[in-house]
């Protein structure tokens, strides 16, 4: 069995096809005919660029909107003058054929970029190999040498995959994905996500482990990957896929049923969001609004800072998607493990105590408020909240306020429509801020608990550090009377509280934190329908005493068990 | 013709989007555009020349506009530059 990082889950049982891309030097030749050539090079490029217009068009229709910004990069190398003018002075001068001058004149540029000493242009090199790959098989008439040869389902077995290769990929035929490199943020992990397929990324050495046509098992929710195994082991897999799928099933048909509990108490579905498939899937899953919408993912992987325009325009896609449904938007959270080149935050020592978030917003204003300027613009299009993260005193919030008030006045000085009432709230994740709930309840319009980092603050625990991983607990007692604190304090002041956290949506999780008064649930749109199960079998009563002995255990253990036991 | 001297603001220089960007920009039009970085000059409308320049956060940069419409290509680089902050 080989172990990699889960990056999407699933079980996929299929034949492997391994990927491994072999480059071959065109073979230099001499030819007579230059013009004859020169044409037969043009007619090539033609074809590719066509190749390519297809691509883009398709990545377009897919909503790979990063995928087709880099086919767009490759579709300008082909029409690079200097590069065509290389290639041509090539063939005219030393009477070579096309494909050796293509790879000279393109190993003229590679070889200048991977000598550069900046990383972001030594990458660019990978853009010039890809660019050859396109034309190639035009010139040499191999266009039958396809470069992904997949003749029927199969699991795909990579080093890693660029967006230029999956863009090429018949991902109809793909079960699921392994790779050698990436991470669960890699393109990979993203798109098998997107297309609901298993993938482990991150699998040392395996396209050399695994031949094609290798009976493979990738169970993409563990992170496992098992070669030529057992039939027994096969029909175990595939026990568990078909239940995996039941059970999916049944839950698609909570779809259209209200959130709501069997005494007939309706709790807010939220889902949380952050790529642009995830808004897809939300409105598939039936969310009954966005309960968090991560801004980071328009900041990263690129270069430059997203303008006031192109932040508008998302921020409006979303509000108009959700049709008058609530939209909780948070401004950026960077920093900590977070990072955007754009930005270039130093290496801290201790990151997720240090700058990041909206410390970094509130310091870096220009930042903040193009951000502001963009949601208070898109707040016209429907049902808007803006939410400020990591706030671990008042004095923050006010801050921040004091800031959007002014964005919101200079916008309508310049007689901008702007919507009429937007909400403002936290993020509450630091332990300060649920201990002092009482006193932000009575300044802000909503709380929303992020739980992940409302453990890791209040119990001390780097959560991404595994030889401390046990003690991070969403059942610990002091993270639960945390909780129960700020839904106490919000309802007493009559704001929103809701909860956008992992624990949100842990089915184990969900009568307690009814009992505990919450009614408010913001959760992944894949956890949706688990979780809307578990609400409907919830009796609010019952929930309630169910909460508040076990709020008497004094172990995280003990509740752990309590819960388990007292189903 | 026309001359620009500016000074990058893009953390990362003129790479992959930014430079996507000031190619097209220049490409539409007629007049021959070329970039120049202490002393070394490449053609504006080429993504590979502008590549091979690595300009980086904070360079300088001389671009040189000749032609007809070089005064149109002046407004649309300060346009690009405006909207996308890159200098």
């Amino acid at each position: 069995m080989y172990t990699g990082i889960p990056a999407s889950p699933g079980i996929a049982i299929g034949k492997a096809l391994v990927l491994t891309k072999k480059k071959v030097a065109s073979e230099k030749k001499t030819v007579t005919d230059v013009t004859a050539e020169k044409n037969r090079f043009h007619q090539a490029l033609n074809a590719a660029k066509a190749k390519l217009d297809q691509l883009i068009g398709q990545a377009y229709a897919e909503q790979q909107k990063e995928t087709a910004a880099i086919l767009e990069t490759h579709r300008l190398i082909l029409e690079d003058p200097d590069l065509l003018a290389k290639v041509e002075t090539e063939i005219t001068e030393k009477k070579v054929n096309a494909e050796f001058a293509l790879e000279k004149a393109l190993g003229f540029y590679i070889e200048l970029l991977a000598g550069s000493d900046n990383a972001y242009f030594q990458e660019r090199t990978a853009d010039l190999k890809d660019v050859l790959s396109y034309v190639n098989p035009f010139l040499t008439g191999e266009e039958e040498i396809d470069p992904f040869p997949i003749k029927g389902k199969c699991i795909l077995v990579a080093p890693e995959l660029t967006p230029s290769d999956t863009a090429r990929l018949p991902l109809n035929l793909v079960q699921g994905f392994i790779t050698e490199s990436g991470g669960p943020t890699s393109h990979t992990a993203i798109i098998a996500r997107s297309l609901e397929l298993p993938a482990v990324v991150g699998v040392a050495r395996i396209t050399a482990e695994v031949k094609n046509d290798d009976l493979l098992i990738i169970d993409g929710g563990e992170g496992t990957v098992l070669v030529n195994p057992a039939p027994e082991t096969v029909e175990t897999y595939r026990k568990k896929e078909r239940a995996l799928r039941a059970e999916r099933e049944a839950l698609s048909a909570l779809k259209n049923a209200p959130a709501r509990t069997k005494d007939g108490k309706t709790i807010n579905l939220l889902a949380n969001i952050g790529e642009p498939w995830e808004l897809t899937k939300a409105l598939e899953y039936g969310a009954d609004g966005i309960g968090l919408y991560r801004t980071e993912y328009l900041f990263m992987n690129r270069d430059t800072l997203p303008t006031e325009e192109e932040q508008f325009e998302a921020y409006k896609e979303v509000l108009t998607k959700m049709e008058g449904k609530p939209v909780v938007i948070r401004t950026l959270d960077i920093g900590g493990d977070k990072n955007v080149p754009a930005i270039g935050l130093a290496p801290e020592s201790n990151p997720f105590l240090g700058y990041r978030a909206i410390r970094l917003c509130l310091a870096d204003r220009n930042l903040f408020v193009t951000q502001l300027r963009a949601l208070y613009r898109a707040s016209v299009y429907g049902q808007l909240r803006i939410m400020f993260p990591l706030i671990s005193s008042i004095e923050e919030y006010r801050s921040a306020v004091k800031i959007a008030g002014e964005v919101r006045l200079a916008l309508i000085k310049e007689g901008r429509q702007i919507g009429c009432h937007v909400p403002l709230g936290i993020m509450v994740e630091v332990p300060s801020v649920a201990l002092l709930a009482d006193v932000f309840a009575k300044e802000v319009d909503f709380f929303s608990i992020g739980t992940n980092d409302l453990i890791q603050y209040t119990l001390a625990v780097d959560r991404m550090n595994e030889r401390i991983s046990h003690l991070y607990s969403p059942f610990h007692p002091a993270v639960l009377r945390l909780i129960k604190m700020v839904i106490d304090h919000a309802r007493r002041e009559g704001i929103e509280v809701s909860m956008c956290g992992e624990m949100a949506g842990d089915p184990r999780l969900t009568r307690l934190l009814i009992g505990l008064g919450l009614q408010s649930f913001s959760v992944s749109p894949s956890s949706l329908w688990t979780v809307k199960k578990e609400i409907m079998k919830v009796k609010t009563k019952p929930a309630k005493t169910f909460a508040r002995k076990v709020l008497l255990q004094s172990t995280a253990a003990e509740i752990k068990e309590y819960i388990e036991t007292k189903a | 013709m026309r001359e620009l001297t500016v000074t990058i603001k893009t953390k990362t220089g003129l790479h992959a989007r930014p430079a996507a960007l000031l190619v097209n920009t220049v490409s539409k039009g007629k007049s021959k555009v070329t970039i120049e970085k202490n002393g070394k000059e490449a053609n504006l409308k080429s993504l590979l020349g502008l590549l091979s320049l690595g300009v980086e956060e904070n360079d300088t940069v001389t671009i040189k506009v000749d032609g007809k419409d070089e005064d149109e290509i002046i407004a649309a680089l300060s346009q690009c530059a405006k909207e996308n902050e890159l200098w």
